[in-house]
C-alpha cells in the first residue's frame, strides 16, 4: 500500500453528483490522478446538505468506487464547500517597520499579514480562506516578497472567503460520519480556478465560472492572485425547474430535455419547431415547442452571467481579465455557452480544461470534475508546503481554518 | 416672494437684521424662555399662549395672552380649531408684534391646541408683514396618543404651507437620548433644550457673515418641499481632537439615527463655526466623512469665524430627504376620513376660520343629477385606488419550494427568469 501522506483525495459534494478524486504525489514530486469515484447525489440542494442520511450514503458510494479504482484506502479528504452563505471580500493590513535601519524582517511580514487577517465577521460566520495578495511597501505596489527590502511601512491585502459556521459543519459532519477525516475545507470556486488556470492565465487575469447544478461559483484571478470570489445559488437545477414549469412536463422529463435539446441560444432554425413525445401508451402525449425550451434556458443562463458581470463591473474587475472567461461544471456542456458568455462579458470565453495534472487523461477531461481535481491540487500544494514552510507559488500561502471539534 | 434682506444698491450701511422669536403654546413658551436665557439683546422674545395661568408661570421676558375674548385665558383645550380661532381674533395684535422684524422664528409643540392652531396663523401674518418665517416645531411622543399625532401631522402640513422653512423634531426620537431614570419633566426639558439649541445654531448661521456664507435661501432649499421632517443636530467640541470629537458626536447623534439618517438624506446643510484658528485641513477632515456618509445628497456648506470660538468648533447639520415616509395612521381613522380632514384643513387655511355656513345653493333637478353622478364617479375612483392588485399568477417554485430562497436585489431567483422578465411564451 501507499504511504497515506502521499495520497490526496478531493471530495466534492455537488447537487447532482458526489465526486471523489484520488491523487498521488509520485517520486518526481508531481501530482498524478489515480482514481475517480462518483455517485448520484440525492441529499444536496443548492450546494448545501438537505438530507444528511442520503448524502452520507452517496458519499460512501463515491468513496468506495474511488478506493477500488485507485486501489488505496482513503482516510482523509479535502472537502469542497459552496452555498449561498459563502462570501468573499478583500481586507487590508498595515504595519510600521520598527527596526532601526528600516529593513523589513520576517516578523514584519508576519505581523502585517496578521493585521490584515483581523477581520470583523458576522457572529455566526467563520473564515474559510484568507489568501494573501501582494505586499505594498510605502507607495510601491505589487511586491511579491518584501523580505530584506527597506521602507517605513509595509501593507498587504488578503482575500477572505467566509461562510456560515453551522452550514459548513453540516457538510463536515456527513464526511466525519463515515469515519473519514476532513483535512481542510476549500471553497469550490477556488478549487475550480486552481484546476483550470495555468500560471500564465492567472497573471493575465481570468474569470472562472463553475456552473454547477445547485450553485454557480466564480473566482477572479488577476496578476497572479485571487482578487474576488462569489457564489450565486442558481444553477442547472433551476434550468430544469424552469423548463418543467414553462413546458408543463415532469421534472425528470425536463432534465432529459435540457440535456438532449438544450442550448444557450434560440436559433433561427428552431423557431416554430416542435417535438412530440410519446406517452406511456405509445401515443403522442405532449407537444413541446423547442423555441420555448431554448428561450427559457437562454434567459436563465443570461441572467446568471449578467449577475456575475454586474458584480465584477461594480468592483472594476472586468477590464483586468485579459485571458478571458473559463467555464466548467456541468453547465459547460450546454451548447453555445461560451458564445453566450463572451457576448455578455465582452471578452473571449472558453471551456475550461484541466490540463495541468497528469494521469487518467480521458476520464478526467470533463468539465464536471474540475472542482474535485482542483481540491486534489489544493491538497498537493498544502502537503508540499508542509515540510518547507516557504512561500508556495500559484495560490500562494493559504491560511485555512481547519475545523476541529 | 421678495427677499426683504436685499438692500437697495445705494444703501451705504447694512441694516441691522431684526430677529424675533415667538413661542406658541405651552411647549413653545418653554422653549422660548429656555432660549431667551442665553440669547443676546438683539433678539426679541415673546411667549404667546391661550392659557394665562401657564403663561404666568413662564419665565419669558414678554408675554401675551391670545384670544382672551374667546377662551377667557383658559387655554384651547387641545383643540387646534380653537387655537386658530383665538389667533384669528387677535390678528391685528399679531401684526403689530411682527412689525419691523426681518426674520421671525416660531417655536411650537405640535399636537395640542394653541401651538398647532395658532402657528399657521402667525406664519401667515408674519409673511404678510414681509418677514421670513422659520418654524421650529416638535412632534408629540408616541405615548401621547394617535389623536395628538394626527393633529400634529395636520398642523405640520399647514405650517409647511404657511412658513418659509420648517424644521421638525419628532420627540419620539428623544427616547434614545433618555435613560430609564429620566423624569418626565427632564425629558420635556431636553426637548426644549434641543429646540433652543437648533434655534441658536440657525440664527448664528443666518446672522453672522460667514467665510463661506450660508443664507436663508440655502436653508429654504434644504427644508422646503420635503415631506418628512427635516432633522437637525448640533455638536460642539474644543481642544486638539475637536474635529474627531465633533464627528463622533454627530454620527452618534440620536436624532440622526446614528448617522443612518445621513445616508438617506438627499440634501444636507452643514454650518461650521470656529475661531480664527480654524484650519482648512480641519474643515477638510470634517467634510470628507460627512460627504461619504451621504453620497447622494446635495450638500450645502457654510463656515463662520467667530472670535469667541477660539479653540472651539461647533457644527450644525440640517438634513432632509425627499422620499415620503408613510405616516402611520391611527387605526380608528380610515384613509378616507384622513383625506377629508386634510382637504378641509388646507381649504380653511386660505381664509380665516368662520362659523358661518352658507346655505346650499338652489339647484335644478338636472344640475342635481349631474352633481350626484360626478360624486359617485369620484368615489369609485377613490375605491379603485385603494384596491390592491393581486398577483395574476401564483408561481410554484417546484423543487425549490421548501429550500431557502435565493434573493438578489429583491428578486427571488428561484422563480423562472422568463416569468420575472415577463417574456411571453405563446
Amino acid at each position: 500500500m501507499f504511504d497515506s501522506t502521499s495520497i490526496i483525495v478531493g471530495l466534492e459534494m455537488g447537487t447532482s453528483k458526489i465526486c471523489a478524486v484520488v491523487g498521488e504525489i509520485n517520486a518526481a514530486n508531481a501530482l498524478n490522478i489515480i482514481g475517480l469515484g462518483q455517485a448520484r447525489s440525492r441529499g444536496v440542494r443548492k450546494g448545501e446538505i438537505a438530507d444528511a442520511t442520503l448524502a452520507g450514503e452517496d458519499v460512501r458510494n463515491a468513496i468506495v468506487e474511488a478506493e477500488q479504482m485507485a486501489n488505496v484506502e482513503i482516510r482523509s479528504v479535502y472537502l469542497g464547500v459552496t452555498g449561498n452563505h459563502i462570501r468573499g471580500f478583500n481586507n487590508h493590513g498595515v504595519h510600521p517597520v520598527v527596526s532601526a535601519d528600516r529593513e523589513i524582517t520576517l516578523e514584519d511580514t508576519q505581523d502585517v499579514v496578521k493585521n490584515a487577517k483581523a477581520i470583523n465577521l458576522p457572529v455566526d460566520n467563520t473564515v474559510i480562506h484568507a489568501i494573501r495578495q501582494h505586499f505594498q511597501v510605502d507607495a510601491q505596489h505589487g511586491i511579491q516578497n518584501p523580505l530584506g527590502m527597506y521602507g517605513a511601512k509595509v501593507e498587504v491585502d488578503v482575500h477572505v472567503v467566509h461562510g456560515h459556521v453551522d452550514r459548513l459543519k453540516n457538510s463536515i459532519a456527513v464526511v466525519r460520519g463515515l469515519q473519514l477525516e476532513v483535512e481542510e475545507i476549500v471553497f469550490n470556486g477556488l478549487a475550480s480556478a486552481l484546476a483550470l488556470l495555468s500560471n500564465e492565465q492567472k497573471e493575465l487575469g481570468a474569470l472562472v465560472i463553475d456552473l454547477g447544478a445547485g450553485a454557480t461559483d466564480y473566482a477572479v484571478s488577476c496578476d497572479g492572485i485571487i482578487t474576488h470570489t462569489g457564489v450565486l445559488a442558481v444553477g442547472g437545477d433551476h434550468i430544469s425547474n424552469d423548463l418543467a414549469y414553462g413546458l408543463k412536463v415532469p421534472l425528470g422529463r425536463a432534465e432529459q430535455l435540457k440535456i438532449e435539446r438544450g442550448g444557450a441560444f434560440v436559433e433561427e432554425a428552431l423557431k416554430g419547431q416542435t417535438l412530440s413525445s410519446a406517452g406511456d401508451l405509445g401515443l403522442p402525449a405532449k407537444i413541446i415547442n423547442l423555441e420555448h425550451l431554448r428561450r427559457i434556458m437562454s434567459l436563465r443562463l443570461e441572467e446568471i452571467f449578467e449577475l456575475i458581470e454586474s458584480d465584477l463591473s461594480a468592483l472594476g474587475l472586468l477590464d483586468r481579465l485579459r485571458a478571458g472567461v473559463f467555464i466548467c461544471g456541468g453547465g459547460a456542456r450546454i451548447p453555445g455557452i461560451q458564445t453566450l458568455a463572451s457576448n455578455i462579458f465582452q471578452m473571449p470565453a472558453f471551456l475550461g480544461k484541466t490540463n495541468s495534472i497528469s494521469g487518467l487523461k480521458s476520464a478526467l477531461d470533463q468539465p464536471e470534475f474540475a472542482a474535485a481535481i482542483g481540491l486534489v491540487k489544493f491538497g498537493s500544494l498544502q502537503q508540499k508546503r508542509k515540510p518547507s514552510a516557504g512561500l508556495a507559488d500559484g495560490l500562494k500561502k493559504t491560511f485555512a481554518e481547519i475545523f476541529r471539534r | 416672494m421678495n427677499n426683504p434682506l436685499e438692500m437697495p444698491a445705494e444703501a451705504p450701511i447694512k441694516k441691522k437684521i431684526l430677529l424675533k422669536v415667538f413661542g406658541l403654546g405651552g411647549a413653545g413658551c418653554n422653549a422660548a424662555a429656555f432660549a431667551a436665557q442665553s440669547a443676546s439683546n438683539e433678539v426679541q422674545f415673546l411667549a404667546v399662549n391661550t392659557d394665562s395661568q401657564a403663561l404666568e408661570a413662564c419665565p419669558a421676558p414678554a408675554k401675551f395672552v391670545l384670544g382672551a375674548g374667546r377662551t377667557h385665558g383658559l387655554g384651547a383645550g387641545g383643540d387646534p380649531e380653537l387655537g386658530r380661532a383665538a389667533a384669528e381674533d387677535d390678528v391685528e395684535k399679531i401684526r403689530s408684534f411682527c412689525a419691523g422684524a426681518d426674520i421671525i422664528f416660531l417655536l411650537a409643540g405640535l399636537g395640542g391646541g394653541t401651538g398647532t392652531g395658532a402657528a399657521p396663523v402667525f406664519a401667515r401674518v408674519a409673511r404678510e408683514n414681509g418677514a421670513l418665517v422659520l418654524a421650529l416645531v416638535t412632534l408629540p411622543f408616541d405615548f401621547e396618543g394617535n389623536r395628538r399625532q394626527l393633529q400634529a401631522q395636520n398642523g405640520l402640513q399647514q405650517i409647511k404651507a404657511a412658513a418659509d422653512a420648517v424644521i421638525c423634531l419628532p420627540n419620539q426620537k428623544l427616547f434614545k437620548l433618555l435613560d430609564e431614570k429620566t423624569s418626565v419633566v427632564d425629558s420635556f426639558k431636553i426637548s426644549n433644550g434641543l429646540v433652543a439649541e437648533g434655534l441658536r445654531g440657525i440664527w448664528r448661521l443666518l446672522t453672522q457673515p460667514g467665510l463661506v456664507n450660508v443664507d436663508f435661501a440655502d436653508l429654504c432649499f434644504v427644508t422646503r418641499d420635503r415631506h418628512t421632517a427635516s432633522l437637525f443636530a448640533t455638536a460642539e467640541a474644543s481642544g486638539d481632537k475637536r474635529v474627531e470629537q465633533v464627528l463622533e458626536k454627530l454620527l452618534a447623534h440620536p436624532l440622526l439615527d446614528g448617522g443612518q439618517a445621513l445616508n438617506e438624506s438627499d440634501s444636507l446643510l452643514v454650518s461650521i463655526v470656529g475661531g480664527p484658528d480654524l484650519m482648512m485641513a480641519e474643515v477638510h477632515k470634517l467634510m470628507e466623512p460627512l460627504n461619504r456618509q451621504c453620497e447622494n445628497a446635495h450638500v450645502i456648506f457654510g463656515a463662520v469665524i467667530d472670535e469667541t470660538f477660539s479653540g472651539r468648533l461647533s457644527v450644525t447639520l440640517i438634513a432632509s430627504r425627499q422620499r415620503e415616509e408613510p405616516v402611520p395612521l391611527p387605526r380608528s381613522l380610515s384613509p378616507d376620513n384622513v383625506e377629508s380632514l386634510h382637504l378641509l384643513n388646507t381649504a380653511a387655511n386660505d381664509r380665516p376660520a368662520s362659523r358661518f355656513i352658507a346655505p346650499p345653493p338652489e339647484l335644478s333637478a338636472e344640475q342635481k343629477e349631474q352633481l350626484m353622478r360626478g360624486q359617485t364617479a369620484r368615489s369609485r375612483k377613490k375605491l379603485s385606488r385603494l384596491q390592491k392588485e393581486l398577483p395574476l399568477e401564483i408561481v410554484f417554485k417546484g423543487r425549490f419550494e421548501k429550500s431557502e430562497p435565493t434573493i438578489r436585489r429583491g428578486e427571488d431567483l428561484d422563480v423562472p427568469t422568463y416569468i420575472r422578465r415577463g417574456v411571453p411564451l405563446n
